[in-house]
């Protein structure tokens, strides 16, 4: 089976080499990158109960080789990774042709995606590094794709230096995984026992470095700029697969190479899950660039994510604790899966929309439901699954993770007694600030009056880039209203990390789920759906039969004063301003700078509104300007004698050679 | 074959009972501020001839215009007939859990928020970023209360919580005080009810739910009107449930009748209640009321911490 994977992934190298050469639009190539996906993705599926394969190719270095495991959390992440590569590449075939430079996505594209496989699929620390990097690096020049725009290069500058913290975070995690005599095979370090100082520092590290290729605040600030920037096939793929191979990378670290580790590291993933979900969802409403939007709403969603993960290794650090354990770890793998299907629906609905009208600004959108009306639709399903609906896919995650909170109150610490119904408030407030969001990204769009000349003469997407995102928003659907088909599938992936299993799911009547026990809880997903289609026929049977059927167009009433011109309407940040006015003092420092013309005067009042990036200005700015400081003190070096410059040299040697001394 | 027919009683009866609660609550108003006052009926008059008439659209209404009165109608009666309003027997009692309501109710809302962005009118919009930003504070309020009351009854199942209250171990707990101060809070601002909103109002700059549903006409405002109505009945309902079941475990037909009048009676002192609360207050400006509704979020909150340190508090 890895053999057979392993081929895909050759199959997309080969693509990517392909690419390179390839002249014009490269269609076929997304086509071939689909189908590998695609199978790879079903092969994934196959083997997630299968028992683990292992795989030594005589790549890398030549005295470990290049180890490839197969287990239940690398076929999980690797079916999560291929739906949105082969989705993804599909929406390309249509989404490609309005590329000015294909060449510039052409070779990156493949090679992103064989990255991704990579990663997942690695059981060594050299291979996992070089595929992480590869990933990094692969995704940076897409990023860059717009070269010339300040913007883009902006993007890929902060993106890179967030990367290269990732990459040395992972470095040195792994350096203190394999110990001094260690091995850098997966399986050596399962088997090392780390002094427990060192196996928190490692963790600790891990933390860092998949933290900050996930978003976790506040190592989020590249991933805004960065998702955006890219075509949106990349973004999708950025801020659906991307950020859930970090999260990979952590499950693998905390739960499959590590000991327990003690309960405090739990709730510090948790507490941290918790704040990023909350600012990462106001973030998000605060923008009106909706690509931006979609990407700050990644960070939100990643909170989830390790809110779910986070409570998984509380209570596994508790012990004895492995029922709740799984179950918070089920649903965050749920989340994880749910995430990858309506951010990637979203992203294409998103380069849809840009493509034709031109412009990623809400503010220049509005009546795109009338001009694009199945983009429009598959994106309503994406906002609604997002937003956690019911019957759609995101519920059910949120519901799960909510249930795991729910067994907080059994564990004996104080510490978890505080932090998690602090988390559960946030998520809950994350929760319903995410439909304020998807109200505004969907409601400012597509609802209302052209704001802008290219809104109101925009065209229907093409056929491939509308498949796309057909496809997954009847995923979204499906998952939510037979969730225990998909937590059944997951039950390998929690035994082998944590040893238990959510209860089967299979015996239950129709999409019924029960986390721990039926007179406790139970959610059944297409029975809902039924109960919501069944009241909405007899809802509209009973008005056909009751109600008098005569419909009669009209100007809009607006209170009597209807003003033809779009501006009147609502924009992006009107719709925000009272959550803006309610949020924004504290986390933003936002305000509004009115200015009015004296009494009796003409001219025109002013307002502005301000909003400072408080994150920025307390992680990012210190350390970009003690950068410049060091260097601006550095420079100095450089315009010295050449006797100065041997001195150096020697005093290196002296003092290596005395610390040297020191250490014997 | 029991279950299922209470199951339609219970429908029927929500649906039909909504309008009625709404006239009541307008009667003790007028009363109270020394007016006639319509009859108890005028809310059913006022929906049969909404039904009678033609629907206006604005020339640019789209498909989501027109769907959002019927799906707001469902989701909110779907909410509605899976809580245990006057027997537990009922066949939707095991989908009755609190969070699938809420986000049902959520639902509803969503859709309306995005029908009062669809035509484009200002009054939609300060309507639909208002309502947002209310349920961006009353849903993890109503949350709050959720996790509250589920970890004490050790369920989220309004049935299974119904049973625990209605079991003697119960006690005074200060977290129910608490949670039932904040569910009332919730309960005003989901219906739009003095202080957070005022369902009589149409000045503009107060308005909330009358702002979102402005283009509405015929038979389409006939659907919404009855989805306030019926989300008005269900919150209503709600409490009572949870903090004043008695009445409800019975069996048999001896047991059913007794639920069913004890469920009306509640409703009717519910309806006055609020009606005596509603006159007695102003509405808040609109930003005053995140934070009543934050004060509801700190409550549910506070209860919730206080059960994580002690169970029996």
């Amino acid at each position: 089976m890895i053999l057979i994977l392993l081929a895909g992934t050759a199959v997309l190298l080969a693509l990517a080499l392909a690419g390179a050469v390839v002249k014009g639009q490269g269609r076929s190539l997304y086509a071939i990158a689909s189908f590998v996906a695609f199978l790879s993705a079903i092969l994934a599926l196959i083997s997630l109960p299968a028992r683990p394969e292992t795989l030594v190719l005589p790549l890398g270095l030549p005295w470990l080789g290049w180890h490839f495991r197969l287990d239940p959390l690398s076929a999980f992440f690797l079916l999560v990774v291929d739906l949105g590569a082969a989705s993804s590449s599909l929406f390309a075939i249509g989404y490609g042709r309005h590329e000015a430079e294909p060449g510039r996505v052409l070779p990156f594209f493949p090679l992103f995606l064989a990255s991704l496989q990579l990663v997942v699929l690695a059981a060594d620390a050299f291979s996992f590094l070089f595929s992480w990097e590869l990933m990094s690096l692969a995704s940076w020049a897409l990023v860059l794709v717009q070269h010339r725009d300040h913007e883009s290069i902006r993007a890929g500058y902060v993106y890179l230096v967030m990367a290269l913290l990732s990459g040395l975070a992972l470095l040195l995690s792994f350096g203190l995984l394999a110990g001094a005599a260690g091995s850098y095979e997966f399986a050596a370090m399962r088997l090392a026992h780390p002094a427990p100082g060192l196996a928190v520092l490692a963790l600790l590290l891990a933390l860092i470095g998949t933290g900050a290729k996930a978003g976790l605040v506040p190592l989020h600030a590249w991933l805004p700029l960065a998702h955006p920037a890219a075509p949106s096939q990349v973004s999708a793929l950025m801020s659906g697969v991307m950020t859930k191979v970090a999260v990979y990378a952590f499950l693998r670290i905390a739960f499959g190479l590590l000991p327990v580790p003690p309960g405090w590291i739990g709730l510090l993933v948790l507490a941290l899950g918790g704040i990023t979900s909350v600012l990462g969802v106001l973030y998000a409403l605060m923008q009106h660039d909706l690509k931006r939007l979609l990407a700050y709403h990644t960070v939100e969603n990643i909170g989830i994510i390790f809110i779910g993960i986070g409570l998984a290794m509380v209570f596994r650090a508790a012990g004895g604790e492995e029922a709740a354990a799984a179950l918070a770890l089920t649903a965050a793998l749920f989340h994880v899966l749910n995430h990858s299907l309506f951010k990637s629906l979203l992203f294409f609905g998103a380069g849809a929309v840009d493509r034709a009208t031109g412009t990623r600004d809400m503010e220049r959108g509005g009546g795109l439901i009338h001009r694009m009306p199945q983009t429009a639709f598959f994106f309503l399903i994406g906002c609604a699954a997002i937003s956690a609906l019911p019957p759609l896919n995101g519920f059910v995650s949120e519901w799960l993770t909510f249930q795991a909170i729910l067994l907080g109150p059994g564990l004996p610490e104080w510490g978890p007694k505080i932090i998690i119904p602090v988390a559960g408030a946030l998520l809950a407030l994350a929760a319903s600030l995410a439909a304020a969001c998807f109200v505004k990204a969907f409601g400012i769009t597509f609802l209302g009056r052209p704001r802008s000349r290219e809104a109101a003469e925009a065209a229907e997407t093409d056929r491939f880039s509308l498949s796309a995102m057909g496809i997954l928003a009847v995923l979204c659907f499906l998952a939510g209203i037979f969730p225990a088909a998909v937590i059944n599938a997951f039950a390998p992936v929690s035994r082998a990390l944590l040893g238990a299993a959510m209860p089967a799911q299979s015996h239950l009547p129709w999409g019924t789920i029960i986390p721990v026990a039926a007179a406790r809880s139970s959610y059944d997903g297409s029975a809902i759906f039924l109960l919501i289609l069944a009241v909405t026929v007899l809802a509209i049977a009973g008005a056909r039969h009751l109600a008098a059927h005569a419909v009669r167009r009209a100007p809009a009433w607006d209170c009597g004063f209807p003003d033809p011109r779009p501006v009147t309407q609502y924009t992006a940040t009107s719709f925000a301003e009272p959550i803006r006015r309610v949020f924004g003092p504290v986390l933003f420092g936002a305000a509004s700078i009115v200015r009015m013309p004296p009494p009796g005067a003409t001219g025109p009042a002013q307002i502005k509104n301000v909003l400072h990036d408080r994150l920025w200005e307390m992680f990012y700015d210190p350390v970009a300007i003690a950068v410049a400081r060091l260097a601006e003190a550095a420079n100095h070096l450089q315009f010295l004698t050449i006797r100065r410059y041997l001195f150096f040299v020697f005093a290196a040697l002296v003092m290596l050679l005395f610390s040297l001394a020191l250490l014997q | 074959m029991g279950a299922v027919a209470i199951e339609a009683l219970q429908m029927a009866f929500v649906l039909l009972a909504a309008p009625g609660l709404v006239g009541i609550v307008r009667a003790v108003k007028a009363r109270f501020l020394r007016r006639e006052g319509p009859p108890l009926i005028q809310p059913y008059r006022q929906l049969a001839r909404l039904l009678g008439k033609e629907v206006v659209l604005a020339h640019n209404a789209s498909w989501l215009f027109r769907t959002a009165p019927y799906l707001i109608l469902a989701l909110t009666w779907a909410a509605a007939s899976v809580v245990p309003t006057f027997s537990t027997h009922i066949i939707f009692a095991r989908l009755g859990d609190l969070i699938v309501i809420t986000a049902l109710l959520g639902s509803a809302r969503f859709v309306l928020a995005l029908a009062g962005l669809d035509i484009g009118t200002s009054f939609g919009g300060i309507g639909a970023s208002r309502e947002v930003m209310f349920a961006s504070l009353a849903e993890p309020a109503m949350l709050m209360i959720v996790v509250t009351l589920a970890i004490t009854a050790g369920s989220t199942q309004l049935s299974s919580i119904a049973a625990f209250m209605l079991s003697p171990v119960l006690g005074l707990r200060i977290s129910f005080a608490l949670a039932l101060v904040a569910l009332g809070i919730v309960a005003l601002a989901e219906n739009g009810r003095i202080p957070v909103d005022n369902p009589a109002t149409h000045l503009e700059l107060t308005m909330v739910h009358e702002a979102m549903v402005l283009e509405y006409s015929g038979r389409h405002l006939a659907m919404i009107e009855l989805a306030a109505a019926l989300k008005l009945l269900l919150m209503i309902s709600i409490i009572i449930c949870i903090f004043f079941p008695f009445g409800l475990g019975g069996t048999g037909a001896t047991g059913f009748l007794l639920g069913l009048a004890s469920y009306a009676a509640k409703l009717g002192i519910a309806a006055v209640l609020l009606g005596i609360f509603e006159v007695s207050l102003a509405k808040m400006r609109v930003f005053r009321v995140p934070e009543l509704l934050g004060a509801g979020l700190m409550l549910g909150l506070l209860a919730t911490l206080l059960l994580y340190v002690s169970r029996s508090l």
